[in-house]
């Protein structure tokens, strides 16, 4: 080989190199994307619906959660099995609540209000505390926080579809115990008219219909205490220590609640009221404690989510 | 290209506690141009990122993202720019398609009735379609990548900001990648791209920014520094301090004797001259190559150092 052939073939060899390589990329078949449709923006009201269906399937498709559920559903079957086999021992009280137990053998309907009050003391709220775990410190753990802000999904926006799922997902949680709690008692006992607490009677229908009343207020107590967890998943990026806290905090409360020499404060504690659904099966209906429980359920929702919202809308997303 | 920059920040700063992570910094990243966002880790470049995409509020400075002010603007602007940030990050528990719908479902601006086919289509283009049932767990590191990419592109976007995209991926993986950033950019869409790893992007980018301990320690279009730094000529020879007089005597500057030969600045004698002149003055040549310097030696030089980790 010449020099002259060696100082052509070599000075273009260098960027030929570089070219090559251009040439390879270039062959990995790149494709040509046909243009899609965008389509149309969809109204800001539909849009956040389908935010929030998505919520929901992401929620309630979980196996974990499923099987929180099973746990759910599974205390009014126990309580009602436990009533059957000892049908005549049925004094036993319903966990320091308002005393439905008695009532069971002798009405279906009664194993759900025995449940519901069962699980208030620790799995509806502990159902409520893994879930609001999960709404901002587990998005922020997995790093889907940041992808669903840079959609963006919205600050603000994104806050509200996670807390109304929080609700809905505590409202589909009452109802699992109290559907759970109808058919099995309605299976082993039968179910007729309601006798209220106060000794009179209104039909099945009616009883059913202040049942219904009576989740819808259960699920307003444990909406002030999702409030309460979604403020404390944005505190942190460990879902496992949101949950944990929301659930000291709901115990602390029971506690708190329990010591006689604290009754100053009992009105200002959100468990306090929430027993108070019992008092829908009163003749008349004895309303004072409800209407307590809700305007403090109110101002803890109203409180803990500006809380969360001071938090959130201006937080440094590092994970 | 027309319009405004795609990106274009002043003076950017973030600061965690007395430790500045970003600067003061003055990104340009021209409408339509691929900048190749360079740095080792640890200097900065993600903070810049997260700053851009309006996750962290800047100390200092300000952001305009195709041409709208940052965080201000992010609701209208982010729909139009796609992102990975610093890797993939999807619930393990759903599948692949699953968690494009997920992200399709809180973007406002998607139609859903088009949600299928954009995410069918994303998919293909990073190649997941046939993977795309797997649940997310049992995807590869590459698997993940491609899925974050593909998320990046479920809508048209007039920027891509990719935060180290060929993470994880294999050689062929990279050069699909590059391909791909290519394309985009054929298309008009600008793109930032950063990489730890300059010559894994040099060959798509057209413009480069090289971040070092939280500043921009050099910018600009790649063909203008290329040009700005001379090409390196080696004449492989037995008798190298012949071949250093005829290069010197040329006016080349820094010619040297090397282990094979000599090698001097190329400067603006043509290579053709310089071996008529070696073998009139008979010198034997052996080997001769002309080598422009690549991006990455321009930057170690510009940089002081090579590409390790800051700090």
């Amino acid at each position: 080989m010449s020099a002259a052939e060696a100082a052509h073939a070599d000075g273009a060899g260098a960027p030929a190199t570089a070219g090559g390589a251009l040439t390879a990329g270039a062959t990995a078949h790149p494709r040509t994307q046909p243009p899609i449709p965008r389509g149309a923006p969809p109204g800001a009201l539909a849009a956040w619906l389908r935010l929030l269906g998505s919520e929901l399937r992401l929620i309630l498709g979980r196996r974990r959660n499923q099987m929180g559920m099973l746990v759910l559903a599974s205390v009014p079957v126990l309580v009602a099995l436990a009533v059957r086999a000892t049908a005549s021992d049925a004094e036993a009280s319903g966990g320091g609540g308002p005393n439905f137990i008695d009532q069971v053998a002798g009405n279906g309907v009664f194993v759900a209000l025995t449940a519901l009050t069962v699980e208030l003391g620790l799995f509806l709220p502990l159902a409520v505390a893994v879930l609001a775990g999960d709404a901002i410190a587990g998005e922020a753990n997995l790093g889907t926080l940041r992808y669903l802000l840079t959609v963006p999904a919205g600050r603000t926006r994104l806050l509200a579809v996670k807390y109304t799922a929080l609700v809905i997902a505590a409202l589909i949680g009452v109802a699992v115990v109290v559907v759970t709690g109808i058919a099995i008692g309605g299976v082993l006992f039968g179910l007729g008219p309601v006798t209220l607490l106060s000794g009179s009677q209104i039909s099945l229908a009616a009883g059913l219909m202040r049942v219904v009343v009576a989740g819808l207020y259960v699920t307003a107590g444990l909406a002030g205490l999702a409030a309460i967890g979604l403020f404390l998943s944005t505190l942190t990026e460990q879902p496992i220590a949101a949950t944990i806290a929301t659930v000291v905090a709901s115990t602390t409360m029971f506690i708190l609640d329990g010591i006689t020499q604290l009754d100053w404060l009992h009105p200002w504690l959100l468990v306090h009221h929430w027993a108070a659904f019992a008092d829908l099966f009163r003749a008349p209906v004895y309303t004072d404690a409800i209407v307590d429980g809700l305007m403090l359920a109110a101002g803890y929702v109203a409180v803990f989510l500006g809380l969360a919202w001071a938090r959130f809308a201006g937080k440094d997303i590092t994970s | 290209m027309t319009g405004p920059s795609a990106v274009a920040t002043s003076g950017l700063a973030k600061h965690f506690g007395t430790h500045a992570a970003v600067d003061g910094i003055d990104l340009a990243v021209p409408a339509g141009g691929v900048y190749g966002f360079l740095g080792p880790n640890g200097s900065g470049k993600t903070t810049t990122i997260r700053m851009l995409l309006g996750l962290i509020r800047p100390s200092a400075g300000t952001i305009a993202l195709l041409g709208e002010p940052i965080p201000e603007a992010a609701r209208s602007v982010l729909p139009r720019v796609g992102s990975l940030v610093e890797g993939p990050a999807f619930h393990p528990y759903l599948s692949g398609r699953a968690n494009l719908a997920r992200l399709d479902a809180a973007d406002r601006h998607a139609d859903r009735r088009t949600s299928g086919q954009r995410i069918d289509a994303a998919l293909d283009r990073v190649g997941l379609l046939a993977a795309s049932g797997k649940r997310y767990r049992a995807y590869s590191l590459g698997m993940r990548q491609r899925l974050a990419i593909g998320a990046a592109l479920l809508m048209p976007r007039d920027l891509l900001v990719l935060d180290e995209p060929t993470n994880g991926l294999d050689p062929q993986g990279t050069r699909e990648v590059r391909a791909l950033i290519g394309g985009l950019a054929t298309n008009g869409t600008a793109v930032l791209v950063s990489s730890h790893l300059l010559s894994e992007v040099e060959q798509v980018c057209t413009h480069v920014g090289v971040m070092r301990e939280g500043r921009l320690v050099a910018q600009g279009a790649v063909d203008s520094i290329r040009a700005g730094s001379p090409s390196v000529v080696e004449v492989t020879s037995a008798d190298a301090e012949a071949a250093v007089r005829v290069l010197t005597g040329l006016g080349m500057a820094d010619a040297q004797i090397t282990a094979t030969g000599a090698r001097a600045g190329a400067g603006v004698v043509e290579p053709e001259r310089i071996v008529a002149t070696l073998v009139a003055a008979g010198v034997g040549v052996r080997g001769f190559q002309v080598t422009a310097p690549s991006l990455e030696d321009l930057f170690v030089s510009l940089t002081g150092e090579g590409f390790d980790v800051s700090r």
